[in-house]
């Protein structure tokens, strides 16, 4: 199976991975998937608490290049958005954007679940209730 | 100069000798006579030309040529070997013992005749990919027809102890049918000798043509017989009919031939560079050799790098054609098979990769894969959350995943 040029150009050019410090209070992190999958995806967020605005975003992908581009697309969209344009994110936005065939879908449905993870994670350590997703993927 | 890609994947198939090319050549302009047909020269010449692979490819098996049936392909050969054995000896019993680690034309096969009646054992393999002889004298009962052991493993390249387990089936009076698809002209293989009952071969494992293949049936002691699932003109015995693949069959003859000259000193040859490749990789921490390392085929490893997935790894050494254990293209997601009947942890057995080495492998070509497979695997170490993990002592166990 080929991928897209732009699969291609996340997996060797990955956009934002790294780690941030998930003690402080304005770092939300989702770590979703399992090893045995053979996809694990940690998304972490910054977020500006004056001003709700995601100012950073860093991820470690464990998977395949589909899973990693996900996850490095899903980084670069979240820096400068807000937690309310974050949540906004569809999984079916990333499978355009970087032409996923079907076999690979779940790779961006798991970049989506992280984003929620990340943001749920961010909400729970400032006192807030987690926001539920309505959607199920299947 | 190194030309990429470089192909490492000699196990899913090979490349034709160009020996062989050329010995098939003729079979297809000039002499494409049927090999049945008795009653002109053009038969004559396609059959006199099938008689002398026959005797190539019983050269290098040490059978007679009267024991080899055509077939295209190994998996036809596991097929008409498996369901002709529960056929023939209907009345002698259904019981067949097998391994778990089969190749899926012998699994899916016993599948199907376990639908037909057929009592099936599937017995699990040591953590080093090997069965003891032990384990299938315990599973053979009155019943037991036909014991199928393949002789390479496909993905690990361990080699069974066939010989031992065909004395037990000669002593026990059980027929042994062995998958030899991946060991044949790679390793000395004796029918005699390994007390073998029915093999599958085939001749696009080394260096022959795809679309060909063989399976051996012993005509004395025992006399074997398996019932036809191709019905027809007879050929091949009765055992299975259908115009012989003559341009096909010759190339499969050169190949054997070239398999028994050149053998030894080819296997000692591939075996430095695999050792090599392996002893380099296995220096990357967290990287494991899958299956036994002693009784194995000489040009095939299988390894493993912790907290690296199989998939992506492979597309980080794009100029380097492997296989992988992970099936992350699938809809199931499930890591390969094999690796998971050895025990191995999901994790280890997605993060995989098979080196087939072959005939026109150079040291080139390792060195380029062992500095290019480092490289990726470090660079994905580098992303991998599970390894960041890992080096903080974290225990990948105690963490409740998300499935999704």
């Amino acid at each position: 199976m080929a991928y897209s040029d732009k699969v291609v150009d996340h997996y060797t050019n990955p956009r934002n991975i790294g780690t941030l410090d998930k003690s402080k209070t304005n770092v939300g992190t989702g770590l979703v998937g399992a090893p045995e999958c053979g996809d694990v995806m940690r998304l972490q967020i910054e977020v500006n608490h004056e001003t709700g605005i995601i100012e950073d975003a860093k991820f470690k992908t464990f998977g395949c290049g589909s899973a990693i581009a996900s996850s490095s697309l899903a980084t670069e969209w979240l820096k400068g958005k807000s937690i309310d344009e974050a949540l906004s994110i569809d999984n079916m936005e990333i499978v355009e954007e970087l032409a996923l065939p079907p076999v690979k879908i779940h790779c961006s449905v798991l970049a989506e679940d992280a984003i929620r993870s990340a943001i749920n994670d961010y909400r729970a350590k400032n006192g807030l209730e987690p926001i539920e997703s309505e959607k199920t993927h299947f | 100069m190194l030309k990429l890609p470089i192909y490492l994947d000699n196990n899913a198939t090979t490349q034709v000798d160009p020996r062989v090319f050329e010995a098939m050549t003729p079979y297809f302009l000039e002499a494409y006579g049927n090999a049945a047909s008795k009653s002109h020269p053009f038969g004559w010449k396609s059959e006199e030309a099938v008689d002398y692979a026959r005797e190539q490819i019983a050269a290098l098996i040490g059978s007679s040529e009267k024991e080899i049936i055509f077939t295209s392909g190994a998996t036809e050969s596991n097929n008409l070997a498996i369901k002709g054995v529960f056929e023939m000896y209907a009345s002698k019993g259904n019981h067949i013992i097998t391994l778990s680690t089969e190749h899926k034309a012998v699994l899916d096969t016993c599948k199907h005749l376990e639908k037909m009646g057929a009592e099936v054992t599937y017995l699990s393999v040591a953590e080093d990919g090997l069965i003891a002889v032990d384990a299938i004298a315990a599973a053979i009962k009155p019943n037991t027809i036909l014991v199928t052991v393949m002789y390479g493993n496909n993905e690990l390249g361990v080699l069974q102890p066939i010989r031992e387990i065909g004395a037990l089936c000669k002593e026990r009076g059980v027929l042994f049918h062995t998958d030899a698809t991946q060991a044949v002209g790679k390793i000395p293989v004796d029918v005699l000798a390994d007390h073998i009952d029915l093999m599958s071969f085939t001749a696009h494992k080394m260096y022959g043509p795809k679309g060909v293949g063989a399976l051996y049936v012993r005509r004395k002691n025992p006399r074997v017989k398996v019932t036809a699932q191709m019905d027809g003109g007879g050929h091949e015995r009765g055992m299975r009919s259908g115009t012989l693949n003559v341009p096909g069959i010759v190339g499969f003859g050169k190949a054997c031939e070239i398999a028994r000259l050149e053998m030894a000193e080819e296997s000692a040859r591939l075996m430095v560079m695999r050792d090599r490749l392996e002893t380099e990789l296995l220096k990357l921490e967290e990287s494991y050799l899958n299956g036994n390392k002693e009784h194995r085929l000489p040009h095939t490893s299988n390894i493993s790098f912790k907290y690296v997935e199989g998939e992506g790894l492979m597309m980080g050494i794009k100029d380097v054609a492997v296989s992988s254990g992970s099936a992350c293209t699938s809809a199931s997601l499930e890591p390969s098979y094999v690796l998971k009947s050895l025990g191995l942890d999901d994790e280890l057995a997605h993060s995989s990769l098979r080196f087939g080495l072959g005939r026109f492998t150079t040291d080139e070509e390792i060195d380029y894969t062992i500095k290019l497979v480092s490289e990726a695997v470090n660079k994905l170490r580098d992303m991998s959350p599970l390894w960041e993990m890992f080096k903080e002592g974290i225990d990948l166990k105690s963490i409740e995943w998300s499935e999704h």
